[in-house]
């Protein structure tokens, strides 16, 4: 039986020829190889901590490289996830004008490919947590869910702007504007308690405390960083968004996929 | 399974049309977008690149498709190996394809041979078990055995075209689509793939849709020919037929 009789059998096998390419072409050629997704996070947070950590005296965060670190490298899951899944059926345009394909197979691999990444740098969290003697307790289980629902919420935002980018390719260079907007939105070199300690206008308390990228920073942080469970208000929203951006995303990915190849 | 429970036709066309929208200019970028949709000058020019085409194939036949360029033979063929989806009508194909349309699908120039092969083979559905044993026919059939571990980016075209096409027909498919634009490799290299097309013909288990501009091939390979001159089906019969037609009308 050459050919692999289930539709999906097929897209699996895919995805992974194809997360295996990225990831072998990610590290060719370079001396350090895989070390430089563990070194990067690392001299990040060094370089990070070296300044702000005296901006944040007056809040109340604790083991401040590891608070850094773990908002970063997830931050950095989603900024990876969405920006190549964006491109994702652009420059898979030589591929689907020749086989024929499942085109959502693009931005997920993008997704899975960003996740692998995302294992790498864990290692850079492990050692930071060595290095302070920072033991992890049950908690750390958390992590599992808060990765999954920011999978499935990347995963929604990557078939909803790779979809659009295809036929506006503005949303290229608006979605770099949204990132770095939203680095500065979220709480990840800074602390929530700034906010509230200073008396800020409750709009931006909510606005920040709605940011989906708040409430997986923040789960991620229960896990590791607070080793507590996350609030409700947190895990709801977490859920909340990752239903609402995938719905979205699907929707809108399946209403415009047979246009593509007419504009790619 | 038993002769029965065969359909009939592997290949169904049925009143199948195809629509491009001919923009009267490029509309990339959002602000023009709405500005024309304000305004409602937001007019396409359609173009009809195939119009009411239908026709069915036994298991088995060697069709000939003929036209002049630009006539919609190659939207056709996408269309059947699935890389188009028709506006109107549809397409019913029983059983795996193999478009020898365009080759190596999915070839990354950074990627070595080796990894090519199964990235393209999983394009093509095939499993990781049945690349694993037949990676070394596909090697031996380019005959590149000394190059598989060097990137792609390094290869000449020709070398290319041969590994695209060894992965391509490693396994006989239910339907063959063959473009003649495709000339792969050297001589000797030509020589090879065609006995291997001529082979899969041979067996009569193989459904052969046969694209060229060179009559007597048609004539030689094809047992019945489809002629589509600007997206209309102008005949569909026996290739002698056809071809006279054909021919008639440069006369």
């Amino acid at each position: 039986m050459p050919h692999l009789a289930s539709h999906y059998a097929k897209d699996g096998f895919i995805l992974q020829q194809l997360v295996n390419k990225d990831f072998k072409l990610r590290y060719r050629r370079s001396v350090l190889g895989v070390v430089w997704s563990v070194l990067n996070p690392l001299l990040m947070m060094i370089v990070m901590s070296f300044v702000f950590s005296y901006f944040l005296r007056g809040s109340n965060v604790e083991n401040y490289p590891l608070y850094l670190i773990v908002g970063n490298v997830t931050f950095g899951l989603m900024n990876e996830a969405t920006s190549t899944g964006l491109r994702s059926i652009i420059d898979a345009a030589p591929l689907l004008k020749k086989v024929r394909v499942d085109r959502w197979v693009f931005p997920i691999q993008k997704v899975l490919s960003s996740v692998v990444n995302f294992a790498l740098s864990l290692i850079a969290v492990v050692i930071v947590m060595l290095f302070f003697r920072i033991a992890p307790t049950w908690h750390l289980a958390w992590m599992i869910p808060a990765l999954l629902l920011l999978m499935v919420f990347c995963a929604g935002i990557s078939l909803l702007i790779g979809a659009l980018a295809v036929f506006f390719r503005d949303i290229i260079h608006l979605w770099s504007v949204l990132l770095t907007a939203w680095t500065y939105l979220t709480p990840i070199f800074w602390d929530l308690s700034l906010l509230t300690n200073s008396n800020a206008p409750w709009i931006v308390t909510a606005v920040v405390k709605a940011n989906p990228m708040y409430n997986y920073i923040d789960m991620m942080r229960c896990a590791i960083v607070y080793q507590t469970s996350p609030g409700s208000t947190v895990i709801t929203l977490a859920v909340l968004w990752a239903i609402l951006a995938l719905v979205i995303g699907v929707l809108v990915f399946r209403k415009t996929e047979h246009k593509f190849i007419l504009y790619i | 399974m038993t002769d029965t429970a065969m359909p009939e036709y592997v290949i169904e066309v049925n009143d199948v049309s195809m629509v491009f929208n001919i923009a009267s200019e490029q509309l990339n970028n959002l602000k023009e977008y709405f500005i024309k949709l304000v305004r409602h000058e937001l007019f396409f020019k359609e173009f009809r690149a195939l119009k009411h085409v239908n026709f069915k194939v036994r298991r088995g036949e060697v069709v000939g498709l003929v036209g002049t360029n630009g006539s919609g033979k190659s939207t056709m063929l996408k269309c059947i190996a699935g890389v188009l989806e028709p506006s109107e009508g549809n397409i019913f194909v029983r059983g795996n394809i193999a478009p020898l349309i365009e080759l190596g699908a999915g070839f990354d120039p950074e990627l070595t041979a080796r990894e090519n092969i199964y990235l393209n083979g999983a394009l093509l559905g095939y499993s990781n078990d049945f690349i694993d044993e037949h990676l070394q026919e596909i090697i031996d059939f380019a005959e590149l055995q000394n190059f598989m571990d060097m990137p792609l980016k390094n290869y000449s075209s020709g070398m290319v075209a041969r590994i695209a096409f060894a992965i391509a027909t490693v396994t006989e498919p239910d339907v063959l689509i063959v473009d003649e634009t495709l000339s792969v490799g050297d001589v000797f290299f030509q020589e090879k793939c065609e006995k291997r097309i001529k082979n899969f013909i041979d067996s009569g288990n193989v459904t052969v849709l046969f694209v060229s501009h060179s009559m007597e091939q048609v004539e030689r390979i094809c047992q019945r020919a489809i002629w589509i001159e600007k997206g209309e089906q102008r005949m569909d019969g026996l290739v002698g037929d056809v071809l006279k037609a054909y021919k008639a009308q440069f006369a």
